[in-house]
């Protein structure tokens, strides 16, 4: 609310479009125009929602928002106003302990932001006013200020990069806090700007900036500089990203730049950025809310039934007013229908605990307390970058045993992404190094092995490209956290390692990148002398152009422009008759799982590059559709290209995970490679991974199999029909109940990419083949394994909508690890990110982050599965134990004239929710293993027990409901029938309704707190205290609020109540006898239930029997299962085996099925 | 209805995320304790028929005795009971059917019993009326308990809840309230028909009230006077009595609020139909019975109209076991559970041993 005033009041969405234009340092323009002060907000951060004084109203607006909140503020009004038969304290005071337990809460949260913006607001700035160094609060800072910043200081607004303390007006900049990226980026001053190095110097300014209204993409920024130089036309000047500094990065191996204010406070592009992120809800809250509705039907119900009777039993004239107890005249005064409103109103509040308020609570701590349990996890903390897992929401724990859509990247998650070069072909040539890596790095011109040999000139032209075509930098000493390859103190720093490994490629080969000097880059060459070219132009690397290119100019004066990509990016723009000597190479280098880049060069004459020169410039100057400009450009330079040679970089595959991807497979998962990459790497990669196996039948749909580009959708169209075909007849018709047993032997795996992808997704207009997508959705899920490669990010995102909006609402979830995989992470239900080594996008987008696609494993199959466990059985719980609580007081309805006489009293009721039954099942929630950790991961298919949210289907809803039904009528009519005669003391005194009363509610607390221990399975020190200390607590506190005259109350109906029951022998056996009678379905279903599986265990044993010695081993038990697969890890290294295990493995799946 | 509850909507807008614990502790190994790691020891009970058979099987040898007892402890309980109400037309009672509260001369009658079996130990004379709704909300809530408690104040200015019951002739009543105001009137003397001549057993009307509410709950108003007719000055009797509160009894330690019949009376009934606590009958010697068997007759002052809300009056005499009065459910209930037990005991020991027995040694975790 408070940002959405203070954006309102800056610049609203409405004030994103247009620009602004900033006058440096508050200078006019001229002495003619007089200079406006414009309004622009202040540099506050605010990321704080309350203020002292608003936050008790605007809290308590926030939590009367939700409905539960509501209903129950209603309640309470409701108790408040009509003469009800509990007093407002019983809803009132749970209600009031929601919400200050709520509150408290968020003002702690809110208090750590207030801190937190304190220190950014009131840290010292440095601001040049009138040729001084003025000390100011980083707050003070308006749009236009002159801003000094020393190096390792962070940026405190979006500043226009003026001048540094290097002669080049260049500076370098870390992003880490704001994308993770811990690499060096260049940040570029305005030529004209860059000499302005003192205080003086600046203050002599006289310029205005033109740029966009804010926006929140990062890497986006146009603007526009004009300088006004006394007597001369004003220069304009072009602005990009690159000449704009971020709040939040910090200045590095600077010593000070200068820099003007352009946006500030929440329209910074890091405050932008921390705004509404889509809010994912689970499936379990979604299932809650269901029932609720059902015990809201109940409620409604159980009132209407009651006020109904009410008045039927009334309408006779004793049973209305008899003499004893005749009516106020008020209450004879009121209109009919008045009271009946009246009536109906006592009933909700006397049956309103039926929706239970702590639940909210309960769940919401039992989330946010559970959700430690991610991130403490030792078996997901990696060595290697020192970290853990992180858990960015608690809110999805649950949904993570729900997961029946796998989607991951192969990049960075399936594999490594830490490059080794491997080998290149030039001129069709192969250059494979056969000497080990060592070795490699310390020689420069060692013998190498050559198969066959190209012209030495394309060698080293070849050469000369991988140590020119990069954005690769050299770092000299070691303070540098990013990634790095240190060696002879050099490190080298680039945001893609593919770069780092071409980089080093070259330099097994003699050839030796040595840093940029100003615009030069210098190269060693083999004979260890020193070129140097001059870098004219980068084209940087974008995902939908998958290629990048430099222009350099040689110490000769020669333009030349080199570049670098994928070779179906590359393949059309070059000379044809080059390829065919590279395809082999590349084809066959993807076919081993390496990934392969495709290098090229072309030279340009001197006319050629000023002609491009001038269109870049011109496009750089752009101020609108900057991006789409620079594009048409690149596209057009690079063409025409000579190809020299490929590259071949292998990424490995990660620990473990080809045994992840089995064990989510075995678990009912399906899982999908979506990846850029091409689809002969990504292939021999889902082999590898496992994912497709020997025995799997490939389906096709890809630009090869779709041949000429003429007819490509009526071959579309046949070959999904053919597919279609293949795989339906397979399948009975009752395709609802596939979803997670294919049973039938053979298995498909479905081969798609992107040009194919958007074939299908967006068919041109005149074909008649909408329908496509349905019948290509059909065969996809009938697929065990979806390759999907070639896919821009939002062709994944696409793929896991279309997934998630099927039939029957599949649980998704996406795993990646680079920025190209945020738009999946964002899409789909569950999304987790890899701390991986493209920087820390897709973590900080994702809703938990693990650092290995393995740790996936234990994730979803031991803390998803025990948190669904834990929370189901916590909704479940929360409304039986609800249901029994009421069911007796609406009994006692029929028995008391249907007067709201409550059947408990007040203080029971207040606490039976907040106190007596609360911490039992929230302990049972944080820490119950219904099976061992060890046996779920070693495990999968237990995962299935609970898929499609198994245990909140209707089924088990009615399960808990008719056993709350059932223990309520034992307690009602046990203890009705044992009052048939009061006299229960050994000395004739009778019991009154307070005494019947607390028996159903001993027997209550003791059978709903016992149900929960016959459910608990993991006994730990806490549950036994919590379960134990409660009951002991009801115990006592009965004997508390019992043995004192209340001052304040103004009935003490309460007295030595419960002091009187416990001395009855008959009352102490009745209790007994009651709860054992309420427990002893529930004792016997699990007797029958553990006797039946140990008979299915049996029949499965037998299987195993037969199949073999192994299997059998194999699913017995956990450790067996470990070293087995030890063995077959050690089996896995070679390659060659590869078939066989594949084979291997499949027999289990068969037999999982008898 | 969507219940809009988002526990996420505090972590919204935060960058590290507040509900991120991974956030605080970045770069450091997570501990290695028990807890965190979800490793604390555990007992981990599984119910399988070998531990659950041996339950049931003690179960049931519990059960059932503890039922057999109770039933014969109930079934040696004399009870016996007399509908007093008169609605039937030969009833010695009908004469006074629709007495109304202030009939003067009051109505009385005289059933005459006979009891086939002495009643050995302690008898105890209770009251009973059916179709009585004690428990209705208007009728429970209809009192002043810090009146009844001796505050001096609320003596005079009776509580809301007593409407309307809490004045008459502008005068405050005392006790206030339905319940008071209902207070059940009727007197029940017995004697024995000896020879025809009437030996009237002496019943003790102290002892029938919780301890606890005649001496802490109940208390008389406080004062300097010994008189209670003082300490009432300036309220009045309730509607329906025919004597203020303070001539309820003679005796000074029975009258007022702390008499007894009036606090048994006060302790309301949990179901319409109930029986109240009336009189106690000591046994006298130890060789002979407190009641013989014999003629008895009950002579009634019938004050207590029931038959405008077809009520029923019943006098009860009965002795009292350790259990309390007579009740068979206990003990059909212990014997009926224990004997399913002991059944189902049997059943599942058959299963176990035609299905069970022959792979326990493969017993695998879960």
């Amino acid at each position: 609310m408070l940002r959405w005033s203070i954006n309102r009041f800056c610049a609203g969405e409405e004030k994103r479009v247009g620009t602004r234009t900033v006058f440096v340092g508050h200078r006019p323009v001229s002495e003619t125009d007089a200079y406006v002060e414009q309004k622009f907000c202040d540099n506050r951060i605010v990321s704080s929602k309350y203020t002292v004084w608003n936050f008790l109203p605007k809290n308590l607006f926030e939590q009367f928002r939700r409905i539960a909140n509501f209903y129950f503020l209603i309640i309470f009004l409701v108790q408040v106003i009509v003469d009800t038969p509990t007093s407002p304290i019983t809803s009132g005071l749970p209600l009031f302990f929601v919400i200050i337990v709520t509150a408290i809460k968020q003002g702690y949260e809110d208090w750590l932001r207030h801190r937190a913006d304190k220190e950014v607001n009131k840290s010292s700035v440095f601001i040049v006013e009138n040729a001084k160094q003025v000390k100011k609060h980083s707050e003070k800072i308006k749009v236009g200020d002159i801003v000094e910043v020393k190096a390792d200081e962070t940026f405190p607004c979006d500043l226009i990069f003026l001048a540094s303390s290097n002669d080049d007006g260049i500076c370098y900049v870390t992003t880490a806090s704001l994308d993770g990226e811990s690499n060096f980026k260049t940040h570029y001053a305005v030529r004209d700007t860059t000499g302005l190095r003192t205080d003086d110097d600046i203050d002599s300014l006289t310029a205005t900036i033109e740029c966009e209204q804010p926006q929140p993409d990062l890497y986006k920024f146009v603007g526009r500089i004009n300088i006004y130089r006394r007597n001369q036309e004003p220069v304009a000047r072009s602005l990009g990203p690159e000449n704009l500094l971020l709040k939040g990065s910090t200045l590095k191996n600077t010593k000070k730049i200068y820099g003007v204010a352009v946006y500030t406070g929440m329209e910074t592009k890091m405050a932008l950025n921390y705004q509404g992120k889509s809010q994912k809800r689970s499936a379990v809250e979604k299932s809650i809310n269901a029932f609720l509705i059902v015990y809201l039907c109940i409620l409604v119900s159980k009132a209407t039934v009651c006020t109904t009777l009410k008045y039927i039993w009334q309408s006779n004239p004793f049973n209305d007013e008899p003499w004893y107890n005749q009516k106020t005249i008020k209450e004879r005064d009121m209109f009919k229908i008045l009271r009946m409103f009246t009536d109906f109103l006592s009933f909700m509040v006397l049956f309103n605990f039926i929706i239970p308020v702590s639940m909210y609570v309960t769940v919401e701590m039992q989330k946010f307390l559970g959700s430690f349990f991610i991130a403490w996890d030792k078996e997901m903390y990696d060595e290697e970058i020192k970290e853990g897992a992180l858990v960015n929401t608690s809110d999805l724990n649950e949904e993570l045993g729900q997961v029946e859509y796998v989607f991951t990247d192969k990049t960075g998650t399936l594999t490594e992404n830490s490059m080794k070069f491997i080998e290149c072909c030039i001129d069709g040539h192969k250059y494979k190094d056969g000497i080990s890596e060592v070795d490699g790095f310390s020689h420069t011109d060692g013998p190498l092995k050559y198969y066959g040999k190209a012209e030495k000139c394309r060698e080293e032209l070849f050469l000369r490209a991988l140590c020119l075509c990069h954005t690769v930098q050299i770092q000299e000493g070691d303070n540098v956290d990013g990634l790095r390859v240190n060696q002879e103190c050099r490190t080298y720093i680039a945001s893609s390692p593919d770069e780092i490994a071409l980089v080093k490629g070259a330099k097994k080969y003699g050839f030796t990148f040595l840093g940029h000097e100003a615009d030069y880059m210098k190269v060693q060459n083999q004979k260890n002398e020193i070129e140097k070219y001059q870098l004219l132009h980068v084209l940087n690397f974008d995902p939908v152009r998958r290629r990048m290119s430099v222009i350099v100019k040689t110490s000769t004066g020669k333009f030349l422009l080199f570049c670098k990509g994928a070779d179906s990016s590359m393949f059309p723009r070059v000379q044809q008759d080059e390829i065919q000597q590279t395809k082999v190479h590349v084809e066959r280098n993807a076919m081993d799982g390496y990934r392969t880049l495709c290098v090229a060069f072309k030279e340009l004459t001197q006319e050629d590059y000023k002609k491009i020169n001038d269109q870049l410039s011109e496009a750089k100057m752009a101020l609108q559709d900057r991006e789409e400009k620079m594009a048409r450009i690149f596209d057009d330079i690079e063409t025409d290209m000579h190809l020299i040679g490929a590259t071949a970089v292998e990424d490995r595959l990660q620990e473990h995970a080809a045994e992840t991807i089995e064990a989510l497979q075995t678990a009912g998962m399906k899982v999908w490679v979506l990846t850029g990459d091409k689809m002969e790497t990504a292939k021999s990669t889902c082999y590898a991974s496992r994912l497709f196996q020997t025995n799997t039948e490939l389906l096709e749909l890809t630009t090869k199999t779709m041949g000429d580009s003429d007819r490509k959708e009526d071959r579309l169209h046949e070959l999904l029909l053919e597919y279609h075909k293949k795989l339906l007849p397979d399948f009975p018709k009752n395709s609802g109940k596939l979803k997670r047993s294919w049973t039938v032997s053979q298995e498909y795996g479905l081969i798609i990419d992107g040009s194919t992808l958007s074939l299908i997704l967006n068919p041109s207009q005149d074909s008649s083949s909408s329908n496509y997508k349905s019948i290509f959705l059909q065969i996809c899920l009938k697929c065990t394994a979806v390759l999907c490669c070639r896919m821009a990010p939002l062709q994944k995102a696409q793929i896991v909508r279309m997934v998630k909006n099927t039939k029957g609402n599949p649980i998704t979830l996406s795993i990646g690890d680079g920025a190209n995989d945020v738009s999946m992470i964002l899409e789909a239900h569950v999304g987790i990110g890899i701390k991986g080594k493209e920087g820390r996008q897709a973590a900080r987008n994702s809703d938990y982050a693990v650092p290995k696609f393995m740790h996936l494993r234990k994730l979803l199959l031991a803390h998803g599965h025990l948190y669904y466990v834990r929370i189901a059985h916590l909704v479940q719980y929360f409304f039986y134990k609800n249901l029994c609580f009421i069911l007796p007081q609406f009994l006692y309805q029929f028995f008391c004239g249907f007067s709201q006489q409550p059947l408990y009293d007040a203080a029971y009721l207040t606490m039976y929710n907040i106190c007596f039954t609360s911490l039992p099942i929230l302990a049972y929630s944080l820490l119950e293993q219904h099976i061992n950790i060890e046996t779920l991961t070693s495990d999968p298919r237990l995962y299935m027990k609970i898929s499609d949210n198994a245990m909140l289907q209707w089924k088990p809803f009615l399960y808990w409901t008719f056993l709350g039904a059932f223990e309520g009528l034992v307690f009602f009519f046990g203890v009705y029938f044992l009052f048939q005669n009061s006299s229960l003391e050994d000395n004739g005194k009778v019991f009154g309704n307070w005494t019947f009363g607390t028996i159903v509610f001993t027997v209550l607390v003791f059978t709903v707190t016992l149900k929960l221990a016959l459910d608990t399975r993991f006994w730990t020190w806490m549950n036994h205290f919590v379960i134990w200390g409660s009951l002991a607590f009801y115990v006592f506190f009965s004997f508390f609020w019992g043995g004192i005259i209340w001052p304040f109350l103004k009935q003490q109906r309460m007295y030595f109540v419960f002091a009187h029951m416990v001395t009855s022998v008959s009352t102490w056996l009745a209790i007994v006898l009651l709860i054992f009678i309420s427990l002893f379905p529930e004792i016997l279903l699990v007797v029958f239930k553990n006797a039946k599986r140990k008979n299915h265990q049996v029949r499965n044993e037998r299987i195993y029997h037969n199949t073999s010695l192994v299997w059998k081993r194999r699913f017995r038990s956990s450790k067996h299962l470990t070293n087995f697969e030890v063995a077959m890890h050690h089996l896995h290294l070679g390659r060659g085996c590869l078939p066989l295990i594949v084979s291997f493995l499949h027999v289990p799946k068969k037999v999982k099925k008898c | 209805m969507a219940v809009n509850y988002n526990a996420k909507e505090e972590a919204d807008g935060h960058p590290s995320g507040v509900g991120a614990p991974g956030g605080a502790g970045k770069s450091r190994k997570p501990d290695n304790t028990a807890f965190k790691q979800q490793r604390l020891p555990a007992w981990q009970p599984i119910l399988t028929a070998g531990t659950v058979l041996p339950a049931f099987f003690i179960i049931g040898l519990i059960f059932i005795p503890i039922g057999i007892g109770i039933f014969v402890t109930s079934n040696n309980i004399r009870e016996y009971e007399i509908d007093y109400t008169g609605t039937d037309s030969s009833s010695p009672c009908n004469k006074c059917l629709n007495v109304s509260w202030n009939s003067t001369p009051p109505c009385t009658c005289t059933i005459n019993f006979t009891l086939d079996q002495p009643f050995e130990t302690n008898v105890f004379m209770y009251y009973g009326l059916s179709n009585f709704y004690q428990n209705h909300r208007r009728y429970v809530k209809s009192r002043d308990d810090s009146q009844l408690n001796g505050d001096n104040s609320s003596l005079l200015h009776p509580s809301k809840e007593c409407e309307p019951y809490s004045t008459s002739e502008n005068k405050p009543i005392a006790p206030c309230g339905a319940i008071a105001n209902s207070m059940f009137n009727d007197t029940l003397e017995l004697f024995r028909i000896d020879n025809e001549t009437r030996i009237p057993i002496t019943l003790n009307k102290k002892g029938i009230a919780w301890w606890t509410d005649k001496n802490v709950k109940f208390r008389n108003p406080s004062g300097n006077t010994n008189n209670l007719t003082a300490l009432f000055q300036g309220t009045t009797k309730p509607v329906n009595w025919p004597k203020p509160v303070y001539m309820l009894d003679s005796e000074a330690d029975n009258n007022g609020f702390i008499n007894e019949d009036f606090i048994v009376w006060m302790r309301t009934a949990a179901l319409p139909t109930f029986r109240k606590l009336y009189r106690l009958i000591e046994r006298k010697n130890n060789l002979q019975p407190t009641l013989q068997a014999g003629k008895y007759s009950l002579d009634i002052t019938y004050n207590y109209p029931v038959h405008s809300f077809d009520g029923r009056k019943r006098m009860i005499l009965s002795t009292i076991s350790w259990m309390g009065g007579k009740n068979p459910f206990l003990g059909i209930a212990y014997i009926t559970v224990g004997s399913i037990c002991f059944f189902l005991g049997v059943v599942l020991l058959v299963i176990h041993h035609k299905y069970g027995n022959r792979n326990t040694s493969a017993d695998i975790p879960n």
